[in-house]
């Protein structure tokens, strides 16, 4: 059995098809293609969830995503767990678990029910006003109480092993919806040869046609056309039909966001299979037929299980065979109503009375009633219900006063009309306009290429809908160039016109009133608190909702905003447009984390750039370090090594025999052309047009404003091409920037840079035995010192491969950096490393590099300089050409604030006690004794043991630091205070003889 | 060339995608980074021996060459056969800029019914084939890097990328082929 109240012959599910699940650990046996939301009515469990603030015994409001109540938790293992699912959104599939929320220690008994009684204290404004004061008890008291008490479901604590997929995907027309109006429109272009997205969040396309049983159309029952109509689109090549698709988000030039649900109905999904696939799809012009959601009733105690949506009703009846109730009564102010009235009486369910508050519901659904006999009581309302966890009976009264008669049921069917779901239009900064006639917002001025069609679209009966949405179909696709396909005609008939709706509070919870009327069930908001938030100030709609919370929750409003601002207009005594609807965001429902994440996580969070060398550091023990994006071997430590021993043994080797290191990171551009030289003297500080080809120079690079930007050696290989160089990090940008300078200041200059970074794996060869190792293994190049100085650079070949060798070094030893082109790197460092090591030489990393760079006082940029530095302040004013007479930045030098005395300068840091390494960022004091806030005079900017030195070394930017050379200063610790000494910067061979060797 | 031996290729031994798109590091090519003014234009076509193209998203191909317009001044020569595009280069002497980016490079070869949706899964452009027909090339992103495409046939796609983004480029490839198998 799937349900003593699944009525044989009733709905479209098949009964053989049988599904099992377990809600809060009972067993519940259902059909394929039930939602969770039917599956429990078919079995008569109405009590659902318990509700936010005052922990209310819960149903099921709705047949669709705009549920505020029945919020579930789902899981499939411990692992692949959802809270705060919409229960009639979720569709069951064999052993699936689903746990209510919100409830403790269970949901027939719930302790937070005490809430419920103690209502009165949790008034709207409540937390704003509590939770103020003392301001200490934010943080410890207040917030931790509030998260807790907030927390609907919990969140899963496992990593979540499935995957997610994203794909890009393009359109003339995309159609969001597809009920009658979506399936029209997406036919009219698709025919038309449009290339057509149709997309529809529900299982299967129908809409509306899901509960309207009496629709026809071109003689079909409208749910049939609308699945016939989903195959002649799906079976067309130029459209891509889209079910268990929720197009989520508007934006701008009609980006849309769709999130598709792969597995979640599946009982054991494909591995293969991403639980979701997000699609972004850029569409030449949208179609918005999103229909409209029904708006519930507001009167007293109107959140009891068992009172819901008319049109629910309708739907779990007429789709799943489902009979929510045995007596049912009906409380309207619409005539769509009284449709599902016919259709449960038609299946044998006891209809206890239509409660009309209107006078005058319209002629022809008031004859079908009678014609059935069921009691309509006009101009009548429901002013109360009973019942703890299921409604058992409603009170109804005749407007305007006068004694109650109590009447018993056991489900409650309400509808106070039908409200156009403008989200999308809304979201794609469309203006809405109050049409006064209906009572409605519809979409106004349009914003960007899209159309609304159908019910979203205030296109009231279906014929009308019908043409209305061909028409569109068809100019759409005539306006992205598709001139195929005839007109087409679809005649559609239903029963009965619906008329009538109103918004605001109903008889009995009007103005004077205090009882709980709810306008928002899923952040219980009752009608009474939207007036005190009037009543205390707030008049515009933006502060309503957030001084109450209506509309705030993950539903956003759905049913309650119109509603709410009936309520606000009736007190402020003010039209409603005057008071504003409030902007609908994405998403439309909630969208997973993982959906929005897809393919980026693992290795493809990020790219891990390596270097061709990268396998053999690997392989030899190295640790890496990120730099940028590169993965850079910082220390290669042997067995026993701590990270300390091996930059000490690395330091060492490399200026007692050599080392080798894999430079390839560096960023590098080939400047080409006739001006190269003019265009390099305009970025950097020196002059370039004295360089000659075969030579090099270190050089640096300013922003306008004089700061230090960039440094790096550049070579000249031939008077129209350099070898330019950049800091690791520094690439992309310096690229830009000196594209940026060519293209818009200097566009006369006939020259062409091209990024060479990877084209190039760099193998720098460093210490006195650096020549020994290459010389046999370079070919065409005499690399004598006579012949190939110190900032030097030849093409030739090494082990057979062209190579573009550079002589120059950053660790102050006699060096070599060798360029080979990228695919040679492993190789021909593979070779150099068959020399060196027999010779005593250590491959060596980032950090040596570090420690060995700054015994020779040579800065990193960004290390030493913050982007406040000029080239004087980094003692590095020989590298600025007194007879240029223009580069970047020489304005910005010139400033009062950059030429004045006192600004901080870098210079070396030397600790009265050797064994102490000051802690980089440090900051350094002239007085340790000064009362704080002391004058802090600088920071360490480079800090580490030199094992060459057999002591600490450390460069800083000190204010004054030129002129405070052999003073002592201090460094305060948070346990102690440390001496230094102001000190030069270069540590080891100040006099440059290893570099020249 | 005996120099070959010494070659290894970012991507060598890495295959993958589905029935629908196979996923395939290309083998190494010689690529120009090639820059020059109008003037050149015809000058440079005859040297190399094919149309440098002037259109946007478009380029130029003769047995197993490739021209890709890059901007209006810009292109990317790919020879499939190892031809010495430099060598070509210095021998014109109309004004241009030529560097030698063929190891900068590399490319992964996306072929079957399904490549344009394996492409579609982390590369926004309108892979349409009457947006995006053979022989339309662009530099675009695929993921969160940058790539030149190349659709060199009805089912049958190039996508060149920097070495070290290669094996991002190569996994996220892969994983929109499995997708668009499905």
């Amino acid at each position: 059995m799937s349900g003593a109240n699944r009525i044989a012959g009733q709905g479209r599910l098949t009964p053989a098809k049988t599904a099992r699940f377990t809600f809060d650990g009972k067993t519940i046996d259902a059909l394929v293609g039930d939602t969770v939301a039917s599956a429990l009515l078919a079995n008569g469990v109405h009590l659902v969830g318990r509700s936010f603030k005052y922990h209310r015994p819960r149903g099921i409001l709705s047949a669709g995503p705009e549920e505020p109540n029945a919020l579930i938790d789902v899981s499939r293992d411990a692992a692949r767990r959802q809270p705060n699912v919409r229960a009639p959104v979720q569709e069951v599939f064999d052993g699936m678990k689903v746990e209510s929320q919100n409830r403790f220690p269970s949901l027939a008994f719930d302790i937070g029910g005490i809430n419920n009684l103690l209502s009165p204290f949790f008034a709207a404004g409540f937390y704003y006003k509590t939770f103020m004061w003392p301001k200490a008890a934010w943080e410890k008291v207040y917030e931790p109480f509030i998260r807790k008490a907030a927390g609907l479901g919990v969140s899963p604590t496992e990593e979540d092993p499935d995957h997610y997929a994203n794909r890009y995907a393009h359109c003339d027309v995309l159609v969001a919806g597809a009920g009658v109006a979506g399936l029209s429109a997406a036919l009219a272009a698709a025919e038309a040869g449009a290339r057509v997205i149709l997309v529809d969040e529900q299982p299967e396309v129908g809409g509306a046609l899901h509960f309207d049983t009496s629709v026809k159309i071109d003689g079909q029952s409208g749910y049939d056309w609308a699945q016939a109509t989903a195959a002649k689109l799906k079976a067309m090549e130029n459209v891509t039909v889209l079910t268990r698709t929720t197009a989520f988000g508007y934006y701008n030039h009609n980006f849309v966001g769709l999130v598709e649900r792969v597995t979640d109905h599946l009982p054991k999904p494909d591995k293969k299979l991403p639980r979701e696939r997000l699609w972004q799809v850029r569409a030449k012009r949208v179609i918005l037929a999103t229909g409209s959601i029904e708006r519930h009733m507001v009167f007293a105690n109107n959140d009891r299980p068992g009172i819901m949506l008319a049109s629910a009703a309708r739907t779990y009846l007429n789709h799943f065979g489902v009979a929510v109730g045995r007596k049912v009564g009906v409380y309207t102010a619409n005539d769509s109503a009284y449709e599902a009235a016919f259709d449960l009486k038609r299946a044998g369910v006891t209809i206890a009375a239509i409660v009309d508050n209107r006078d005058k519901p319209g002629d022809a659904v008031l004859t079908e009633a009678r014609r059935l006999g069921i009691e309509v009581l006009t101009g009548h309302s429901v002013i109360d219900t009973k019942g703890k966890l299921r409604v058992s009976s409603m009170s109804v009264a005749r407007n305007g006063g006068g004694s109650a008669r109590s009447i018993a049921i056991d489900a409650l069917l309400m509808s106070a009309g039908w409200t156009p779901s403008v989200h999308l239009f809304s979201q794609s900064r469309g203006k809405v306009a109050y049409d006064a006639a209906t009572g409605r917002f519809l979409p106004g001025t349009y914003a960007q290429d899209c159309l609304s069609v159908g019910s979203c679209n205030g296109t009231d009966g279906l014929q009308a809908t019908i043409e209305e949405s061909l028409a569109a179909g068809e100019l759409m696709a005539r306006a992205t160039g598709n001139e195929g396909g005839n007109k087409l005609e679809l005649s559609g008939e239903n029963a009965f016109e619906w008329t009538g709706g109103m918004a605001g509070a109903a008889e009995g919870a009007g103005i004077d009133t205090t009882v709980k009327a709810f306008v928002d069930f899923q952040n219980d908001v009752c009608a009474k608190d939207i007036r005190l938030a009037v009543r205390e100030g707030m008049h515009s709609i933006e502060h309503i909702k957030r001084f109450t919370t209506n509309g705030m929750a993950t539903d956003q409003g759905k049913l309650s905003n119109i509603h709410g601002l009936a309520i606000a207009s009736e007190v402020l005594n003010r039209e409603i447009p005057k008071i504003g609807l409030t902007t609908f965001r994405a998403p439309y429902t909630p969208v997973t984390f993982g959906a929005l994440i897809s393919h980026s996580r693992g290795d493809l969070f990020d790219p891990a750039r390596k270097t061709p060398m990268h396998a053999w550091e690997e392989a030899h023990g190295a640790v890496f370090e990120d730099v940028g994006n590169w993965k850079r071997a910082w220390y290669y430590p042997r067995s026993g090594e701590t990270m300390h021993d091996a930059v000490n043994r690395e330091c060492r080797t490399v200026r007692n025999a050599a080392g080798l290191f894999d430079a390839s990171t560096l960023g590098k551009i080939e400047v080409v052309g006739p001006d190269a030289a003019e265009f390099l003297n305009l970025m950097y500080t020196n002059a370039w047009d004295t360089l000659k080809p075969g030579r090099c120079r270190y050089g640096i690079m300013l922003r306008e404003d004089g700061f230090v930007y960039d440094d790096g050696v550049v070579g000249r290989l031939a008077e129209d091409r350099f070898h330019v160089t950049t800091t690791t990090g520094g690439a992309p940008r310096v690229m830009n920037h000196m594209e940026d300078y060519l293209q818009t200041e200097f566009p006369h200059l006939k020259v062409w840079l091209t990024s060479t970074t990877e084209q190039w794996a760099v193998i720098a060869v460093q210490g006195p035995k650096a020549r020994e190792i290459l010389e046999p293994l370079v070919e065409g190049i005499d690399i004598s010192n006579e012949a190939f100085p110190h900032m030097s650079v030849r093409e030739g070949k090494i082990c057979g491969v062209p190579t573009r060798l550079f002589r120059m070094s950053f660790t102050g030893e006699a060096g070599y950096e060798v360029n080979v082109p990228a695919d040679y790197g492993q190789a021909i460092w593979e070779a150099i490393w068959a020399r060196a090591e027999p010779l005593g030489a250590c491959a060596y990393g980032t950090e040596t590099m570090h420690v060995l760079r700054a015994e020779k006082g040579y800065i990193i940029v960004g290390q030493d300089t913050d982007g406040t530095v000029t080239p004087y302040d980094a003692s590095l004013g020989w590298a600025v050409s007194k007879k240029k007479t223009d580069f970047v930045g020489i304005r910005g030098l010139k400033r009062p604030d950059l030429v004045k005395e006192g600004r901080k300068q870098l210079v070396g840091l030397l600790t009265k006690d050797p064994n102490v390494v000051l802690e980089e960022g440090a900051q350094i004091v002239a007085d340790p004794n000064e009362p704080k806030p002391m004058k802090m005079l600088g920071h360490v900017t480079s800090s580490y043991w030199s094992e060459n030195c057999g002591r600490s070394i450390a460069m800083a930017l000190v204010a004054g630091g030129q002129a405070r050379l052999g003073q002592t200063l201090y460094v305060p610790m948070p346990d102690r205070t440390i001496a230094v000494e102001v000190s030069e910067m270069v540590f080891v061979d100040k006099e440059g003889g290893r570099l020249n060797g | 060339m005996a120099d070959q031996a010494l070659r290894k290729a970012p991507l060598a031994g890495r295959h993958g995608g589905s029935s629908g798109a196979r996923v395939t590091p290309a083998d190494p090519a010689t690529r120009l980074a090639l820059r020059a003014g109008p003037d050149a234009i015809g000058t440079l076509s005859l040297a190399f021996g094919l149309e440098l193209p002037q259109r946007p998203k478009t380029s130029a191909s003769v047995s197993g060459r490739h021209a890709l317009w890059l901007g209006p001044d810009e292109w990317l020569l790919i020879d499939e056969n190892g031809a010495d595009l430099m060598g070509i280069a210095s021998g014109v002497s109309a004004l241009h800029s030529a560097t030698d980016v063929s190891h900068r490079n590399t490319a992964i070869l996306v072929s079957g019914p399904d490549a344009a949706a394996a492409i579609a899964a982390a590369c926004p452009l309108d892979l349409g084939k009457s947006v995006f027909p053979v022989g339309a090339a662009a530099r675009t992103v695929l993921g969160k890097i940058e790539i030149v495409l190349l659709r060199t046939g009805e089912e049958d796609y190039r996508v060149e990328c920097w070495r070290s983004f290669s094996s991002y480029a190569f996994g996220m490839l892969v994983e929109g082929a499995e997708d668009a198998g499905l």
